[in-house]
């Protein structure tokens, strides 16, 4: 009797296998695309990227369910400095990247603090105008940025003289960045932290009324989140060798929310399922030609309609929001 | 002879875990509390009663330090900090909200183990957990399942479960016969009864009178953002007696 898996408490079954599948899927994705490499393989490490940054929105957006529509400011910090500081300046890309990421952080800390104050909409309203500004910045303070022109000739990654410049070396880099990403957002979902995080995604109030810091831990997710940003925006600009502000402009936040919510807002795999499959999606349609869009975007309605919670929640235990 | 005139011996003579003095409440421009004064005794059940819009939730709310308000609230002789709820919290108040305020889509576990978050002992912790799953039994057999999935009943002893996870010293409960069957308000209504004989202080708001009396050592009625009554339950015989001081 007692041992009976019953519908009443869905945590108790075994689900271990099921819940491999999106790291499977994406394993079968990085996979073919280090056999196949060429074009394939750079559809796959630009998704890669993505998963990064997403991953990092998650924690904000999804663990503790606030809205930030300005995480691409934290990128462009992460990728700039990076950029100037290894083209203009001759450093070694890692310790660019680390000061990128300091950077952003700090920035995160400077404008959260009082910017978190917001709620719902407001929230969505002033980070979105950080993300503004920031690109404004990058397009205006030519004698750094160099405007629209952009940025080129930035050092790929590397240490010393072993510089990772093949198309797998890339995809085994950044899987291997994903998959630590992934592994520290499994960690703090399961942490005290974690769910201090899900009691506010509950209810700011209750959590408060338990003596839950709700602003700290805000806060907090904010700035890993900013973290995470940072690193996949200097991850991109090495990968690519330029920069310019498109690169994270307001479309990087329409294709990474899109990513979000189609992989699995909440869920650890999600972040990685959705930025491999937002990233294919089009290339698969490319036989469609003028119709490309239209499948596209008809996948996309289709998958939201189907799998509300995104995909990865369909293999998790419990749809956990 | 006025009820009010009857009030109770007892209030005089239990030192006072809590008093409010002149507490004020508003939302924006309306004001929901107009200078409220409560004592509660170390280790009194005390309710406070009053019709739908009173002001009851606001109250509790305010002492907790969740609403903006005036006044000042002693605990323990120490003056809380307003607005703050986190600071009242760790003093070992501890608010069961009205609607429960549970995380719905998380686990009774995950519940359980939220309510205790501040405190940092694995063996008190533990020490609790065995406490509130044999004061609620079935809770133990759905430490799996999400909290919103449960029913009402069960949702509400999960609530209060949670909140003794936290160790209080002073309960504030907002209607927690609130939707639920009378066979289950009952046994919710017996558990707090056990916990005030072992010692624990409990402010209990209700809007069912007759429940909250039998527990009650003394009840504070509520209209219009106003202490209007402090009575002893004993001696409120009929349902008259309430009603004729609710419309006073």
């Amino acid at each position: 009797m007692t041992i009976l898996p019953s519908t009443t408490s869905p945590d108790r079954r075994p689900f271990g296998l099921v819940g491999l599948l999106p790291w499977l899927f994406a394993a079968v994705v990085v996979g073919y695309a280090m056999v196949v490499g060429g074009y394939a393989a750079t559809v796959v490490s630009f998704a890669l990227i993505y998963a990064v940054f997403v991953t990092g929105l998650n924690l904000f957006m999804g663990f503790a369910a606030q809205v930030s529509f300005g995480q691409n400011a934290f990128a462009a910090i992460g990728g700039y400095l990076s950029a100037v500081l290894t083209a203009s300046h001759g450093w070694p890309p890692l310790p660019a990247m680390l000061l990128g990421i300091a950077a952003a952080v700090l920035v995160a800390a400077i404008v959260g603090f009082p910017t978190l104050r917001l709620k719902g909409h407001y929230l969505a309203m002033g980070t979105l105008a950080i993300g503004l500004i920031t690109y404004e910045i990058t397009v205006e303070w030519q004698s750094v940025t160099q405007g629209y022109m952009g940025i080129s000739g930035i050092p790929p990654i590397g240490i010393g003289p072993y510089e990772v410049t093949s198309d797998r070396g890339q995809l085994i880099l950044l899987s291997l960045v994903v998959a630590a990403c992934a592994f520290a957002a499994a960690r703090i979902r399961r942490s005290r932290f974690g769910r201090a995080l899900s009691a506010v995604a509950g209810s700011e109030e209750a959590a408060t009324a338990l003596g839950i810091e709700v602003a700290r831990y805000k806060l907090l997710a904010f700035l890993l989140s900013a973290g995470f940003a940072a690193l996949a925006g200097s991850l991109f600009v090495h990968v690519v060798g330029f920069v310019s502000p498109e690169v994270f402009g307001l479309h990087m936040v329409i294709v990474t929310f899109t990513m979000l919510y189609v992989g699995g807002i909440g869920t650890v795999a999600g972040p990685l399922v959705g930025a491999l499959i937002v990233s294919l999606l089009p290339e698969t349609f490319r036989a469609f030609k003028d119709y490309q869009d239209l499948a596209y975007g008809a996948v996309l309605i289709v998958l939201l309609i189907y799998a509300p919670r995104g995909l990865a929640s369909l293999f998790s235990p419990r749809g956990r929001s | 002879m006025s009820l009010a005139a009857a009030a109770t011996p007892r209030a005089g003579t239990a030192t006072p875990i809590l008093t409010a003095t002149a507490l004020t409440a508003r939302y924006g421009h309306i004001h929901a509390l107009h200078g409220v004064d409560l004592r509660i005794g170390e280790g009194e059940l005390v309710a406070v009663l009053g019709p739908n819009g009173a002001g009851k939730s606001t109250l509790l709310r305010a002492i907790m330090g969740l609403s903006a308000n005036g006044g000042e609230v002693r605990f323990r002789g120490d003056v809380l900090p307003r607005n703050d709820a986190v600071a009242v919290a760790a003093r070992g108040i501890v608010l069961v909200p009205e609607g429960r305020g549970l995380f719905a889509p998380m686990s009774v576990a995950d519940n359980l183990e939220l309510g205790a978050y501040r405190l940092r002992d694995k063996a008190e912790f533990t020490r609790r957990r065995e406490r509130v799953l044999t004061l609620f039994p079935r809770l133990k057999e759905r430490l799996g399942q999400a909290a919103g999935s449960m029913s009402g009943g069960e949702q509400q002893m999960l609530a209060l479960g949670r909140a003794l996870m936290a160790g209080p010293k002073l309960l504030l409960l907002d209607e927690p016969s609130l939707g639920l069957a009378p066979r289950v308000t009952g046994e919710i209504l017996e558990t707090l009864g056990l916990l005030n004989r072992e010692g624990l202080s409990i402010v209990l708001v209700e809007q069912k009178a007759p429940l909250a009396l039998e527990l009650a050592s003394r009840v504070y009625l509520l209209s219009l953002g106003r202490i209007v009554a402090e009575l002893d339950p004993r001696g409120i015989t009929s349902h008259d007696d309430l009603a004729q001081h609710y419309f006073a």
